[in-house]
C-alpha cells in the first residue's frame, strides 16, 4: 500500500509541471492581444506607451523565455501580476479561494447526501414510483444549465416568493465579519455574529442546491446500480438470515461494499463542481475563483487565467490522490496488492 | 389433506403445510412452490432433494420470510406451533439466526467481503444477545471457531473472508449459524461449491454438530447420494411439489415414484466401472410452464393418459410415513435396490 | 463504421423500444432536428429584427415575449438550434476522430509516440474541463468557431483514452494474432482487423456526450466566450436575459430549449446504457 502511494506521490511533480506547461502554452496561442487589457483604447496608437507596456509586462520577450521566467517565478510562489487588478495573481486567488471552497463544500454535502439517500431509496424500492422520480430528478440534474436554473430559482424564490435572499454571500446591509478562515459561515460564528451566520447560511442555500443537483443526480444513479448489484449477493441473504434488520443490512452490509465506486465518483464530481462553480458564481455574484476566472477570461488577463487554471488543475489532482488513498483504506482487498 | 406423521417421540420443530410461493411477473403470478408439506423433528436430519429450479431452496427461504419482495407466499409454516408466515417482520428477525439458522451454497459470496470474519460472527451473536459486551462476544466467537476446528482462531478472527479457503469459509458460516444455539439449521447445498475432499469433511462436521447440539437439520441438495449417508428422512421435490417422502432406508429400498427411481439410478456407483451413467430423459419444466396433470409425465416412462389429465393424489405406502404422489405408486414394478433398477 | 454499429445496435433495441423515456428522448431530438433544418419556415418572426415593443411579456402574438431590442424570443430560440446542434455535432465528431486516431496509435504501439500521446491525455484530463475550455477560448478570442476549437481541445482526450483501452483489448484477440502471423502490415491490421471492433463503446459515449457538449457551448457563450451578439445562441440569450433579470421570459425560452435538448440526449443515453449495462436497469 505505501509503495503505491509513494509511486503516486513521485508522479505528482511531473503532472504538476505538465499542468503548468499546458496552461501556459494553451493560453499563448492567442489571437486576442493582451495589450487591450493593459493600455487604454486611445493610447493603443501611441507606440511609446505600447512599447513601455510590453516591456513592463514582459511581452517583448520570446515565448520560451517567458515560459522559463514563468516557471522559475512559480517555484518562488509568484504567479505574476494580474493585468486588471494590478495585484499578484496568487494574492487575488488566495483572497477568493475560500469563497469558492465554501460553495463547493456546501454543494458537495448537499449533492452527496441527497444523491446517496435517493440512490438507496431508488434501489430499495426498485421500479416503484420513488425509483422513477429519482431517475427523472437525476436526469434533470445533468441536463439543467446551472446558469439558467440559478437565474430561474433566484427569480422565483428570492424575488417572487421572497423565501431566500438574493445573490452574494451575506446580507449587504450587514458588516461582514473579520476574515479569519475566509469561510463566511465559520467567520460569522467565530465573530459570535448569529444573525450574520444565519444570513450567510441562507445565502449559501440556493447556489449550493443548484450546484449540488447534478452531483446528486449522477451519484444517485451510481448508488442505485451498485446497490442493486450488491443486494443480490448471497452475503445479504446471510445477513438477513442472521436476523439483521433492514437498516443494518442496507447500511452495514450493502452500502459498505459500494463505498469504493461512490468515493471515486465523488472525487470526479469535484471537477464538475469546479466547472459548475464558475457559472454558479457568475449567476450569484459570488466573489470566488470562478467569477475571477470569468472576469479574467473576458478581459484577456492572461496571468490570471493561467493562474486560475493551474490552481484548478492542482486541486483536481490533489483530490484524486486523496481519493485513491481513501480507496485503499476502504477496500481491504486492495490492501494486499 | 394428507398428513405425514412423524414418530411420536419427536414433536415437530417445523411444520410446513401447503406452502406456495409465486413470483409476480408482468402482471401474472408464476408459482415456483406449489403446495409443499413437511415436518422436521428435533434432532432429525431431513433431506430435500431436487433439480435446480425445482423450488426446494426458495421454499425454505420463504418459510423464513426471506423470499424476494416480488414473491407471493401462502400456506402455513409453524415453528413449535407458532405461525411464521403471518409474524411481523420484527418478530421474525428474533427467530432468524437465533432459533432457526441458515447456511448457503457458496461460502465465497455468503460472507461479507468488507467485514472481518470475527466482526461477522460477533454481529450474529450481539444481534440476539445484546447484553453481551465486546470482550465476551470476542471470546465466544473464538470458541465458535474452535468448535468448527479452525486453527489459530485468534488470528483468523481478525482476517477478511478472502484470506480463507472455501472449506474454511464454510466452517465460518457454520460457526455463525450455530452461534446462538438454534434448534433448527437449514443448509442449502452446503458442499456443492467445495472441492470433493473438503465436501466430506464439511458434511461430517455438520453431522457431528447436529448430533452434539441436538439440532434439527434440513439438508437441501441436488445430490441424492449425499443424503444416503446423512439424512434420516428424504423429501423428493419436483416442479415445486413433494413427489415422494420416506425414511431414507425405505426410499432407497423401495422407491415408489418414477422420478425418485430415476434419481437413484443416476447416482454414480463405485462398484461399477465403465458403463454409461443413467440420466433422466428431458429437462425439468421452466417456471410457470408446468404441464397439466402430473408435472413429471412428459419425462416419465410409465406415464399413461390419466397422468396428463389428473394431478396424482398422495398415496401412503406401508406404515412408516412413506408417501408417493404417483398414479401408479402401488402398481410400479418391484425395485432391485442392489442393482438400482427395476427387477426383470 | 456505421455499418458495424448498426449490426450491433439493431437487434438489442427491439426489446428496449418499450421504454417510454427512450422514446421521449428520440422524439425530442427529432423535433429539434426538424427545427434546425426548417427554422426559417417554423419561426413566426425574423430572429434579428425588431418586431414589436421591447420587453413585452409572453402573449398570443409572442409566446415567449420580446427581448430588450424588441425581438421575438420564440423565433430567436428556434433559430438558436441552428447554432447549438451543429456545434455540438462538429465538436463531438472532431473529438471522436482526433481522439480515436490518437488512442488507436497509442494502443497499437506502446513506444515513445504512444506514451507521449497518453501523457498529453493525462495532463489534459487533469483540468476541470470548463476552466481549460475557458482559458483556450479566451486566448483564441470570441466567436462560436473558436469556442468549438476550445471544446475539441478539452474533449478529444476522453475518446483517446477509451479507444486506447479498446485497441489494447482487441489487439490480443486471436484473429489479430493470426493476421500478424500472416504478415499483414501494421496499417492494415489496425484499420481492417482492430478498429472495426472498437467503435461501439465510442459511438455510445459520443451520443451521450452530445448533450454535455451543448451545455458546455452554452456555458461558454453565457460568460461571453462563445457566440457574439446578435447571434441567437441559447447561452448568450440567457446572458442577455440575466441583464434584464426582472423580465424573466427573455431567459426562459432559450433555457427551456437547452434543457429539452440535453434531457433528450440524456434520456437516449440512459436507455442505451440500460441496454449495455443491464445491471442498472
Amino acid at each position: 500500500m505505501s509503495h503505491y502511494i509513494f509511486r503516486r506521490l513521485v508522479a505528482m511533480p511531473f503532472l504538476v509541471l505538465g499542468i503548468v506547461t499546458m496552461a501556459f502554452f494553451l493560453t499563448t496561442v492567442t489571437k486576442g492581444d493582451p495589450l487591450t487589457a493593459l493600455v487604454s483604447e486611445q493610447q493603443l496608437n501611441n507606440p511609446e506607451v505600447v512599447a513601455a507596456a510590453r516591456q513592463r509586462w514582459g511581452l517583448d520577450k520570446s515565448l520560451p523565455e517567458r515560459y522559463v521566467t514563468y516557471v522559475s517565478n512559480l517555484l518562488h510562489g509568484d504567479m505574476g501580476t494580474s493585468f486588471v487588478t494590478k495585484r499578484p495573481v496568487l494574492t487575488d486567488i488566495a483572497a477568493r479561494l475560500p469563497a469558492t471552497l465554501e460553495l463547493v463544500i456546501a454543494a458537495m454535502l448537499v449533492g452527496t447526501t441527497s444523491g446517496i439517500v435517493l440512490g438507496l431509496l431508488a434501489a430499495y424500492y426498485r421500479d416503484s414510483a420513488v425509483d422513477q422520480i429519482a431517475r427523472v430528478f437525476a436526469l434533470l440534474g445533468s441536463s439543467l444549465p446551472v446558469f439558467w436554473i440559478g437565474l430561474a430559482l433566484l427569480f422565483l424564490l428570492s424575488v417572487h416568493f421572497q423565501i431566500l435572499p438574493g445573490p452574494g454571500r451575506i446580507d449587504p446591509r450587514m458588516t461582514p465579519p473579520p476574515p479569519i478562515t475566509g469561510l463566511m459561515t465559520v467567520d460569522t460564528l467565530l465573530a459570535g455574529d448569529i444573525d450574520g451566520f444565519r444570513s450567510a447560511v441562507s445565502h449559501l442555500v440556493l447556489p449550493s442546491l443548484v450546484l449540488g443537483w447534478a452531483v446528486a443526480g449522477t451519484i444517485s444513479r451510481l448508488v442505485r446500480a451498485n446497490m442493486l448489484d450488491v443486494m443480490a449477493k448471497e452475503f445479504i441473504l446471510t445477513a438477513r438470515a442472521k436476523g439483521a434488520g433492514e437498516l443494518r443490512v442496507v447500511f452495514r452490509h450493502a452500502f459498505r461494499n459500494i463505498l469504493v465506486p461512490v468515493l471515486t465518483l465523488i472525487s470526479y464530481s469535484f471537477a464538475y463542481l469546479i466547472t459548475g462553480a464558475v457559472l454558479t458564481e457568475a449567476v450569484f455574484t459570488w466573489p470566488g475563483m470562478g467569477s475571477y476566472a470569468v472576469q479574467a477570461a473576458r478581459s484577456l488577463d492572461f496571468p490570471a487565467i493561467i493562474g486560475v487554471t493551474i490552481v484548478g488543475g492542482m486541486m483536481f489532482l490533489v483530490t484524486n490522490l486523496l481519493t485513491d488513498i481513501a480507496y485503499v483504506i476502504a477496500n481491504p482487498r486492495v490492501r494486499l496488492t | 389433506m394428507m398428513q405425514f406423521s412423524s414418530p411420536a417421540s419427536h414433536p415437530p420443530l417445523l411444520r410446513v403445510r401447503d406452502l406456495r410461493v409465486g413470483f409476480r411477473k408482468h402482471g401474472q403470478v408464476l408459482e415456483a412452490v406449489r403446495g409443499i408439506d413437511l415436518d422436521i423433528a428435533r434432532g432429525e436430519v431431513l433431506g430435500i432433494v431436487g433439480e435446480s429450479g425445482s423450488g426446494k431452496s426458495i421454499g425454505m427461504l420463504a418459510a423464513l420470510g426471506l423470499a424476494p419482495p416480488n414473491a407471493v407466499v401462502s400456506g402455513s409454516v409453524q415453528y413449535l406451533g407458532e405461525e411464521l408466515l403471518t409474524k411481523p417482520r420484527r418478530e421474525m428477525r428474533r427467530i432468524r439466526g437465533a432459533k432457526i439458522a441458515m447456511i448457503f451454497q457458496d461460502p465465497l459470496s455468503s460472507l461479507n467481503p468488507t467485514m472481518r470474519v470475527g466482526d461477522q460472527i460477533i454481529e450474529a451473536l450481539r444481534l440476539h444477545q445484546p447484553q453481551m459486551n465486546a470482550r465476551q462476544a470476542t471470546q465466544r466467537a473464538l470458541e465458535l471457531l474452535e468448535l468448527v476446528s479452525i486453527p489459530q482462531p485468534d488470528r483468523r478472527l481478525r482476517q477478511f473472508p478472502h484470506e480463507f479457503s472455501g472449506g474454511m469459509r464454510q466452517r465460518v458460516m457454520i460457526a455463525m449459524a450455530v452461534a446462538n444455539g438454534p434448534d433448527l439449521l437449514i443448509a442449502d447445498e452446503p458442499t456443492t461449491a467445495l472441492d470433493v475432499t473438503v465436501q466430506s469433511q464439511i458434511m461430517r462436521m455438520l453431522r457431528e454438530l447436529q448430533a452434539k447440539l441436538g439440532l434439527g437439520l434440513v439438508l437441501i441438495t441436488h445430490d441424492l447420494g449425499v443424503l444416503a449417508g446423512h439424512a434420516n428422512r428424504v423429501a423428493v421435490v419436483y416442479s415445486g411439489q413433494v413427489v415422494e417422502q420416506a425414511d431414507v432406508f425405505d426410499l432407497f429400498q423401495n422407491p415408489r415414484h418414477p422420478y425418485t427411481r430415476g434419481l437413484i439410478a443416476s447416482i454414480p456407483k463405485l462398484t461399477e466401472s465403465g458403463g454409461r451413467l443413467y440420466s433422466i430423459a428431458g429437462s425439468p419444466p421452466a417456471l410457470g410452464r408446468f404441464p397439466p396433470g402430473c408435472a413429471f409425465h412428459p419425462r416419465c416412462e410409465r406415464a399413461g393418459d390419466i397422468c396428463q389429465q389428473l394431478a396424482p393424489p398422495k398415496t401412503t405406502i406401508g406404515g412408516s410415513g412413506h408417501v408417493s404422489a404417483c398414479h401408479f405408486a402401488n402398481a410400479l414394478p418391484e425395485w432391485d435396490s442392489a442393482e438400482a433398477r427395476v427387477k426383470e | 463504421m456505421i455499418a458495424t454499429a448498426r449490426l450491433y445496435l439493431r437487434k438489442p433495441f427491439a426489446g428496449t423500444l418499450a421504454s417510454p423515456m427512450l422514446l421521449f428522448g428520440v422524439a425530442v431530438i427529432l423535433f429539434w432536428i426538424v427545427v434546425t433544418l426548417f427554422a426559417d419556415h417554423i419561426a413566426p418572426y425574423e430572429p434579428f429584427e425588431m418586431v414589436a415593443r421591447r420587453l413585452q411579456p409572453p402573449s398570443w402574438q409572442h409566446w415567449f415575449g420580446t427581448d430588450a431590442l424588441g425581438r421575438d424570443v420564440l423565433s430567436r430560440t428556434l433559430h438558436g438550434a441552428r447554432h447549438s446542434l451543429p456545434i455540438a455535432l462538429v465538436v463531438v465528431i472532431f473529438s471522436v476522430v482526433l481522439g480515436s486516431a490518437a488512442g488507436a496509435i497509442a494502443g497499437y504501439r506502446d513506444g515513445l509516440v504512444g506514451s507521449a500521446i497518453m501523457r498529453l491525455v493525462d495532463v489534459t484530463l487533469s483540468f476541470p474541463p470548463m476552466l481549460l475550455a475557458m482559458a483556450v477560448a479566451a486566448s483564441l478570442g470570441p466567436g462560436l468557431g473558436n469556442a468549438a476549437l476550445a471544446m475539441i481541445a478539452v474533449w478529444w482526450p476522453v475518446y483517446a483514452r477509451l479507444m486506447r483501452a479498446q485497441v489494447l483489448e482487441v489487439r490480443e484477440r486471436e484473429h489479430v494474432e493470426a493476421a500478424i502471423a500472416g504478415g499483414a502490415g501494421n496499417a492494415r491490421i489496425l484499420l481492417k482487423h482492430i478498429l472495426p471492433l472498437c467503435w461501439t463503446p465510442i459511438l455510445i459515449s459520443a451520443t451521450m456526450d452530445l448533450g454535455q457538449v451543448i451545455l458546455l457551448a452554452a456555458s461558454l457563450s453565457f460568460i461571453g466566450l462563445g457566440a457574439t451578439p446578435p447571434t441567437p445562441e441559447w447561452g448568450s440569450m440567457i446572458s442577455d436575459g440575466a441583464a434584464f433579470f426582472y423580465n424573466w421570459w427573455i431567459a426562459f425560452g432559450p433555457g427551456l430549449a437547452i434543457v429539452s435538448v440535453v434531457l433528450g440526449f440524456n434520456f437516449i443515453g440512459d436507455g442505451v446504457r440500460d441496454y449495455f449495462d443491464p445491471r442498472s436497469r
